[in-house]
């Protein structure tokens, strides 16, 4: 925490420029600016400032936003369960495609499932998000009208969203099963069980998939997190009101307390997401731990 | 293994295809691609407007074409700007002692503890928008998965025996690197370049898209693609064509990443 928030201070400050200027316009008098000044803090020396920052992030405390005067930490809590809903969403609907697919390529190595996988995974990791929102909208809401083409507010609004920021990552979950499954058939358990006689089904699905899953969950955790950061795309796309708009509009308005709000906690997010992965993984597989 | 070849060859063809229209973009471009023409707008495919035109009568056709220069020329960028600071880091952190590994490694892991877009927008609404700000941005935030790279492929490398025989015969560091170090990791860094050029690309599409990269009227992918939004019912066109050459390009790039990484480290 402590290493994130120097990095978004040091990203911020050490970026030349003047947000004063920026936010004051060309016209402003000297004291404008420096009223400005005053009010971001920038007008004292850095250390002071730097102190100010990090006591500030330890109690989620990211000061009122310019534009809106409401505190930002407020701002950001009331938009974070859409785009939270919204990137689970994500992460259900990849997974549900990947480790299906994933697994099927590896039992049936080479077979038709095999090369549709390959095919399906290739062009996924190719078609960027925020496009597939748009051919999803046009063929989905505007040649037949089975999804909304603007608004929020039910779940049913979240739908196309969550399969635009879904596809691309289960393009790479679905490489990652494939490889971790084929990797487990050719371990010598796996021959063992089978020389016991144990059926084709019990060998892949209860011995080799048990362990593929391992690296796949880990991959899973980490996919969420980058979630948060395409949702900031996906939501301009199909207008909805989450956190990324929020973040999007703070940029567009030049709202720097909101910007450096929403950086620092997203990237919490996306930190705590990572380490509870790391416990996870090794709460799942006892090797890690005992190495 | 043929089908793959056939897939390889199309690619490469495609990225050829696409440098060509990058550099040559004036000569082949039928119309001037900001040029508007009011009395044809939302046109549809024909003969006069190949791919239709846009919302103020613009040549799709054209502006997909010269939107490849922005494309590309922020992938060759950003990709130089992480290659080169990447390069150096990681072979300093490699080859130096524990204290200063650990201090660059330190501060390379934290970049990468931020979503990639997240870091590009935040440093983008700071520096300005723009072309250059973009290449600057993406450049610096892709640099530490060469850091990564370099440094674990130097460590590697560093422990062979010909490198400490040649230590041991009293070869000074630059050369060493220089000699045996950079030509060993040379293959893998190449890979990974193929890789984050897909990457930049779609970076550099999303930032124009969400307004804060190339800034119109300039053609740029992303940013047609922002206008194409707002008129999904009346011009489907304006969002398929540059998306598609949008989509094949990374395709591209990434069955060329994946076609090397086979060809120069044959053990995976």
């Amino acid at each position: 925490m402590l290493i994130i928030s120097t990095i978004v201070f040091l990203v911020i400050r050490v970026i030349p420029g003047d947000p004063a200027l920026v936010i004051a316009g060309i016209d402003a008098s000297e004291s404008d600016i420096k009223a400005i000044r005053a009010k971001l803090g920038t007008d004292k020396p850095i250390l002071t400032q730097y102190v100010d920052w990090i006591w500030k992030v330890m109690r989620f405390d990211f000061d009122t936003s310019m534009i809106s005067g409401q505190p930002v930490t407020q701002l950001i809590l009331e938009r974070l369960p859409l785009t939270l809903t919204l990137a689970l969403m994500g992460l259900v609907i990849s997974i549900f495609i990947a480790i299906p697919l994933g697994v099927v390529s590896a039992v049936k190595r080479w077979s038709a499932w095999d090369y549709l996988g390959m095919i399906f995974s290739q062009i996924g990791m190719a078609i960027p998000s925020f496009w597939l929102g748009i051919i999803l909208l046009l063929l989905l809401s505007v040649k037949i009208k089975l999804f909304p083409l603007f608004g929020g507010g039910t779940l049913k609004h979240l739908v196309l969203p969550a399969i635009s920021l879904g596809i691309a990552r289960a393009a790479v979950l679905l490489r990652l099963t494939r490889a971790a499954m084929i990797e487990e058939l050719s371990k010598e358990y796996v021959v063992a069980a089978r020389s016991k006689g144990l059926t084709e089904r019990m060998v892949n699905y209860k011995h080799a998939l048990k362990n593929a899953l391992l690296p796949v969950i880990t991959i899973a955790g980490i996919q969420l997190g980058y979630m948060l950061g395409g949702a900031i795309i996906i939501e301009q796309v199909f207008s909805l009101p989450g956190l990324g708009r929020l973040f999007l509009f703070g940029v567009y308005q030049r709202d720097f307390p909101l910007i450096q709000g929403g950086v620092v906690f997203v990237a919490f997010i996306f930190s705590f997401i990572n380490f509870t992965v790391d416990i996870l993984y090794s709460v799942l597989n006892p090797r890690i731990r005992i190495s | 293994m043929k089908k793959r070849n056939t897939l390889l060859v199309i690619s490469i063809g495609y990225i050829v295809i696409l440098g060509v229209a990058a550099v040559a973009a004036p000569s082949i471009a039928p119309y001037n691609p900001v040029f508007q023409n009011l009395d044809e707008r939302f046109s549809p495919s024909s003969k006069a407007h190949f791919l239709g035109t846009d919302n103020f009568g613009r040549d799709i056709l054209s502006r997909v074409i010269y939107g490849s220069r922005s494309a590309l020329l922020v992938g060759i960028v950003a990709v130089s700007i992480a290659v080169l600071i990447g390069s150096v880091v990681g072979l300093l952190a490699g080859m130096a002692g524990r204290f200063i590994d650990n201090f660059l490694m330190l501060l390379m892991d934290s970049l990468l503890s931020f979503p990639t877009i997240l870091l590009a927008i935040t440093v983008v609404s700071f520096l300005g928008y723009g072309l250059l700000q973009v290449m600057l941005a993406i450049g610096v935030i892709f640099s530490p998965v060469f850091a990564r790279l370099v440094r674990a492929e130097t460590l590697a490398i560093k422990t062979e025996s010909y490198v400490e025989a040649s230590r041991a015969l009293g070869t000074p560091m630059i050369k060493t690197v220089y000699k045996h170090i950079i030509p060993n990791l040379l293959g893998k860094v190449i890979v990974q370049c193929s890789i984050t050029f897909a990457l930049t690309v779609v970076i550099e599409a999303s930032l124009s898209y969400l307004g804060l990269g190339t800034q119109p009227p300039d053609p740029s992918w992303g940013l047609m693609l922002k206008d194409a939004r707002n008129y999904l019912v009346l011009a489907p066109w304006m969002a398929i064509y540059p998306g598609t050459v949008l989509a094949l390009t990374v395709l591209s790039f990434n069955v060329l990443g994946d076609a090397l990484s086979e060809k120069l480290n044959p053990k995976l």
